[in-house]
């Protein structure tokens, strides 16, 4: 997908459906997801090289691995709509018998996902694993990771960080979703992070700093940017700033829609800032 | 009853080692891992011999398991090294979420298990491991007895599908299994026939069991003797063919009574044949610094534990 006018309907899309999805069941992550949906939307219709199907090897194809799990919705409704698995299925989201579990696993045979996320900080280890081996086997295609801000509190992530600088990880491009927003609150007021740029590069990496995570040139453009740093001897991190809720004005800036699902009037009024383009399920 | 020798005392941890070296040239995707314990966990062959398959991520073990988990996608198995402390309790969410629940093929290998670390004390000598990995859906608990068997069991996992925790330790113990024996995951091997008494034992504690039946054998008792290397799946049908015959059982283990091999049996018991059943473990305690045999002597984990055991549970019948 090239035009942007393609890309901005397969968005509001997915918009649609992380609304609907949180909607049916009264639970789920709208806030972090609607922030994610320009990212994950580029990565997948325009920067991934992706084969036809899904197997858990991947071999000759990028691969992605979502850390922050909760933002579930976004992910289940670009892969649906990537293909992966029938879009009706984002019905299921949630409810008993369903693959499309509250946090992303591989337990229940989603196609699309490589690793269960959601206890947060495990996903970069899994990327430089996954970065590791594709060394291993002369794939020179590249592994994709997210990760939310709130997220790198947790200790194992800077384990990672350490580790994939020191041993040259640079097959490895690490985005970290800056939305500033945590359950309890501001991440300046639950625990302040300081600089993330400047402590990705301390630790070695090489940064690129995303100034609107909304805006899908931007995105665009520091996608094919961090993709021409790789294989240069360093892990190549993305520090992009996204507005929570993102496109639904009354979710939009704000970690009260963190874990929230709207009501019914709630969700007419997202839906109508968000007309349906590619089709409901 | 049937004689076993020891051909030599060796460290369990070098039949890991061992075992690790023969797959490095074996198997081209089993790939090792190792949060800086790569001499006590003798894997510095394979560190040699094959230095683009080994992985030293320092002290950093969560990291080390998210790797582990995430090499497996494209098809390498990974081994990972570190002291059983360190592999299982400090871990556990990493092994949870991302390799037990992802069922991804990752081997992690224990040394040091178990109150025979010694000197270092409680804060290194975990006794809780086995309960920990056994609960977790999906996860192979293996726990061997010497040298030969450790080797063996190494060679094997790295065929099997699925993640598998194998514990071992740091002491030389009594090596005595056949050096060709194959190791079949979840089967158990009968050591010893006898008719008044079962005694399953794990780990460490198959040679003590041995020993055991031999001063029994001379007080008239006539002991059947189970090596259960696998915890999980565990070989229920050997353990009710044996306690069916001999009436009752002894559990021995160096690891807690609570979660460890003897709740297993128990359990299986109480579900199909109830006997009366005494437990050879340590009860609800940390270690402490000492060496491994006054260690094993003070928390009651040698043969002359077992005989006292066997004796008593006789007597329950």
């Amino acid at each position: 997908m090239s035009n942007t006018q393609q890309l901005e309907d397969f968005v509001t899309q997915v918009r649609r459906d992380i609304v609907r999805q949180v909607h049916k069941v009264n639970s789920g992550h709208p806030g972090g997801s609607l922030g994610c949906a320009e990212f994950i939307s580029v990565l997948y219709q325009e920067v991934m090289d992706r084969k036809e199907g899904f197997d858990m090897d991947g071999k000759g194809e990028d691969l992605f691995f979502l850390s922050n799990g909760h933002i579930s919705p976004v992910f289940y409704s670009v892969l649906a709509r990537s293909g992966y698995f029938p879009v009706e299925e984002l019905s299921t989201f949630r409810l008993i018998d369903s693959r499309l579990q509250g946090h992303p696993t591989t337990h229940e045979g989603l196609p699309g996902v490589r690793v269960a996320s959601g206890s947060l900080g495990q996903g970069l280890s899994v990327a430089i694993g996954a970065a590791n081996t594709k060394k291993l086997n002369g794939d020179d295609h590249l592994v994709y990771s997210l990760h939310g801000d709130g997220e790198l509190q947790e200790g194992q992530n800077w384990e990672a960080i350490m580790y994939a600088a020191a041993k040259k990880v640079d097959n490895l491009i690490a985005t970290v979703d800056r939305n500033h927003q945590q359950i309890d609150g501001c991440t300046d007021d639950v625990l302040p992070m300081g600089n993330l740029v400047e402590k990705f590069e301390a630790f070695g990496w090489d940064v690129l700093e995303l100034e609107n995570g909304n805006d899908i040139s931007q995105v665009r453009e520091a996608l094919k940017e961090a993709k021409g740093r790789t294989g240069k001897g360093k892990p190549v991190a993305v520090i992009m700033t996204t507005e929570m809720g993102h496109g639904v004005d009354f979710m939009m800036g704000s970690h009260k829609w963190h874990g929230v699902a709207p009501n019914d009037e709630q969700l007419e009024k997202a839906l109508a800032q968000n007309p349906e383009t590619l089709g409901d399920y | 009853m049937k004689k076993y020798t020891n051909t030599g005392s060796k460290d369990t941890r070098s039949g890991f080692g061992d075992g690790l070296t023969e797959l490095g040239k074996t198997n081209p995707n089993v790939v090792a891992l190792c949060a800086d314990l790569t001499g006590s966990l003798k894997m510095g062959d394979f560190e040699k011999n094959h230095p683009e398959r080994f992985f030293q991520v320092g002290i950093a073990e969560a990291n080390m398991m998210g790797i582990a988990a995430g090499m497996t996608i494209g098809g390498k198995i990974p081994f990972t090294g570190t002291f059983a402390n360190f592999s299982t309790g400090r871990v556990y969410d990493q092994i949870r979420q991302s390799i037990a629940y992802s069922d991804k093929n990752v081997k992690i290998c224990a040394s040091h298990a178990g109150l025979t670390l010694g000197e270092d004390g409680a804060t290194h000598q975990i006794l809780e491991d086995i309960g920990l990995m056994k609960m977790l859906p999906g996860m192979t608990v293996i726990n061997t007895c010497d040298y030969n068997q450790t080797k063996a069991a190494t060679i094997a996992i790295a065929e099997h599908h699925g993640p598998v925790y194998l514990r071992f330790g740091r002491p030389k113990v009594a090596n005595f299994t056949p050096e060709d024996q194959k190791f079949e995951i979840g089967k158990a091997v009968l050591l010893n026939e006898g008719k008044d008494v079962t005694i399953i034992a794990t780990g460490h504690l198959v040679w003590e069991a041995l020993q055991a039946a031999e001063q029994l054998e001379e007080k008239g008792i006539s002991a059947e003797v189970i090596n259960i290397h696998t915890i999980k799946p565990l070989d229920e049908a050997a353990i009710l063919a044996s306690v069916g015959k001999t009436g009752c059982v002894v559990t021995a283990e160096e690891h807690n009574f609570l979660g460890g091999l003897g709740e297993s049996v128990a359990r299986t018991l109480v579900q199909h044949q109830p006997a009366p059943q005494e437990f050879v473990a340590t009860m609800d305690t940390f270690g402490e610094s000492g060496t491994p045999e006054q260690l094993m002597e003070k928390y009651g984990l040698n043969a002359a534990a077992i005989v006292k055991a066997s004796e008593k549970v006789i007597k329950r019948k």
